[in-house]
């Protein structure tokens, strides 16, 4: 079990979310969200698959735009944002993919290269190559600088993302299914990673999982999305410590003890 | 924390005319959407010069080996095929003629054009549909870096001005093959094969050609990058957007060579 980080600020919400829906169709997947991330928080939101989890930080990303509600990003309505200044607030968002969406003509050195050599255009090449070896080294994997993602395993793919997530220093981290596809011991390998991503970088993050070990490891606090809404939120036992079925039949599932 | 809200169906969607008329038009305007960006992103900084570079090299360079190939044959068949008819007449003088103003006017672009659209055309569609269902061009967003100006502006440059190029190269490589066949047949000197050449042709021929090589390769850069940017459904989607790239590319490159035929010709009556 995560202890809860002690650096949280409950004064400062970094992401602010009230009333969010998005429908695909006839299908609605979110029907009214609030959320609320604080700084230097770890929240993990919990729920199925095809529940609206990767929406919700799609969303909140500017990837996918919402039907309704607000989402306030480090102080900025993300839906009233410019191409320009959504790109600025993007800066400061990490976002790890399922699938770490590595790009796979560029060797780990130029994925970390890329956003550097387009955002950071006064570094020199010295400063680049200590950026990269800082952010390889907080992910353990300095061995991998010249290998092609092809080349690597699912759990160094995962690390090598975070890595290029990292290396703009954001403040806010978005973790999309970080252990989905993984064996247990690379799963809790990369949930030790974002604890110490969360310690060392200092970030707040929300990590979407249906993998309850990821969810008790990293949380500080967790969220239940059922039919489209936040249904119980907490730390890991309150948000198990109910009679629901839903919940409990969750938590069954997953042969957590 | 949310209270549970009753599930409300939502009324279906309606339609201007029907579903498939309606995603028909909304195709067209997404397509016009998609070209007329290119001519905005183009010009605006920041500049993608490395991946531009390098999608030179993986249009030009590396289409040479077949292109080389492909016009040498033509080069050498379309004389071949040529010669009885002309014998018939006594006039196999002027083989070199009708063979340049053939491979200039029409069998040199469109044989580079088809040839690029097979092989660039449907390795492009399949790169960036393989990036969009790979998520790879949503990490190039959430990292603040246009994906359209990196891989669409780029890869739609390299083809546009690289196609006229190898156009120009096809063309010198099919006479080169029309030439071997003439002098061994009927042992026409270089000097008077190329006198005869450039005899044949003018300088609009040669304008209209390269006008349609552009063409075509804006279409086969830009044919390729929409199918692949809007590929979905995993796999099965990459290779349909690989396959179309070729198909769509092709079937717009014999309308546009059709179209720009009869406005050429129409300005050599002038």
């Amino acid at each position: 079990m995560k202890k809860t980080n002690p650096n949280i600020n409950k004064e400062n919400k970094v992401i602010s979310i009230r009333g969010l829906k998005k429908a695909f169709e006839d299908y609605k997947v979110l029907r009214g969200v609030d959320l609320d991330l604080y700084q230097g928080e770890n929240l993990v939101v919990l729920g199925r698959s095809g529940t609206g989890k990767s929406v919700l930080i799609k969303i909140i990303a500017g990837l996918l735009k919402s039907d309704k509600g607000q989402i306030n990003v480090l102080g900025q309505d993300v839906n009233k944002l410019k191409s320009k200044e959504l790109d600025e607030l993007r800066l400061k968002i990490g976002f790890s993919f399922q699938n770490s969406a590595l790009y796979d003509s560029m060797t780990v050195r130029e994925n970390l290269e890329f956003p550097l050599l387009r955002h950071s255009r006064d570094l020199s090449q010295q400063e680049i190559d200590n950026l990269i070896e800082t952010v390889l080294d907080a992910v353990g994997l300095a061995q991998t600088i010249n290998q092609m993602p092809s080349e690597l395993s699912g759990g160094q793919r995962k690390r090598i993302g975070i890595a290029r997530t990292l290396i703009l220093r954001p403040e806010i981290m978005l973790y999309d299914e970080p252990t989905a596809g993984l064996d247990p011991i690379t799963s809790i390998e990369i949930n030790n990673l974002i604890n110490e991503v969360q310690r060392r970088f200092n970030t707040s993050s929300i990590i979407i999982t249906h993998d309850l070990t990821c969810a008790r490891d990293t949380g500080d606090r967790i969220v239940m999305l059922l039919d489209g809404q936040f249904q119980r939120q907490g730390t890991f036992e309150e948000v198990f410590n109910t009679d629901d079925k839903r919940v409990k039949a969750f938590y069954d599932y997953n042969f957590i003890e | 924390m949310d209270t549970e809200e009753p599930v409300v169906k939502q009324p279906k969607r309606r339609y201007l005319i029907s579903r498939k008329v309606d995603r028909v038009f909304q195709n067209l305007y997404d397509v016009y959407k998609f070209v007329i960006r290119f001519f905005k992103e183009v010009f605006l900084p920041p500049y993608e010069f490395k991946e531009i570079i390098k999608q030179f090299y993986e249009v030009g360079l590396r289409s040479l080996p077949l292109i080389s190939l492909t016009g040498f044959i033509i080069g050498i068949v379309f004389t071949n095929q040529s010669r009885p008819s002309l014998t018939e007449f006594g006039a196999t003088s002027w083989l070199p003629a009708l063979i340049s103003i053939a491979i200039v006017r029409a069998l040199g672009p469109l044989v580079t054009a088809i040839i690029a659209a097979g092989r660039v055309g449907s390795s492009i569609g399949a790169e960036i549909g393989s990036m969009k269902v790979t998520e790879q061009i949503d990490a190039m967003e959430v990292s603040a870096t246009n994906p359209y100006k990196f891989l669409v502006v780029s890869r739609v440059l390299a083809t546009t001005l690289m196609i006229p190029i190898l156009m120009m190269y096809t063309v010198f490589v099919a006479l080169m093959g029309a030439y071997i066949n003439i002098h061994q047949n009927e042992q026409t000197s270089f000097t008077t094969f190329m006198v005869d050449v450039f005899d044949a042709i003018t300088f609009l021929d040669i304008f209209a050609s390269l006008f349609k090589s552009i063409l075509f390769g804006f279409t086969i850069g830009m044919v390729g990058c929409y199918k692949g940017y809007n590929s979905s459904k995993g796999t099965e989607g990459v290779g349909k957007a690989a396959n179309s790239s070729v198909v769509t590319a092709m079937v717009l490159i014999f309308i546009e060579e059709l179209l720009t035929m009869q406005v050429i010709n129409a300005l050599r009556a002038l």
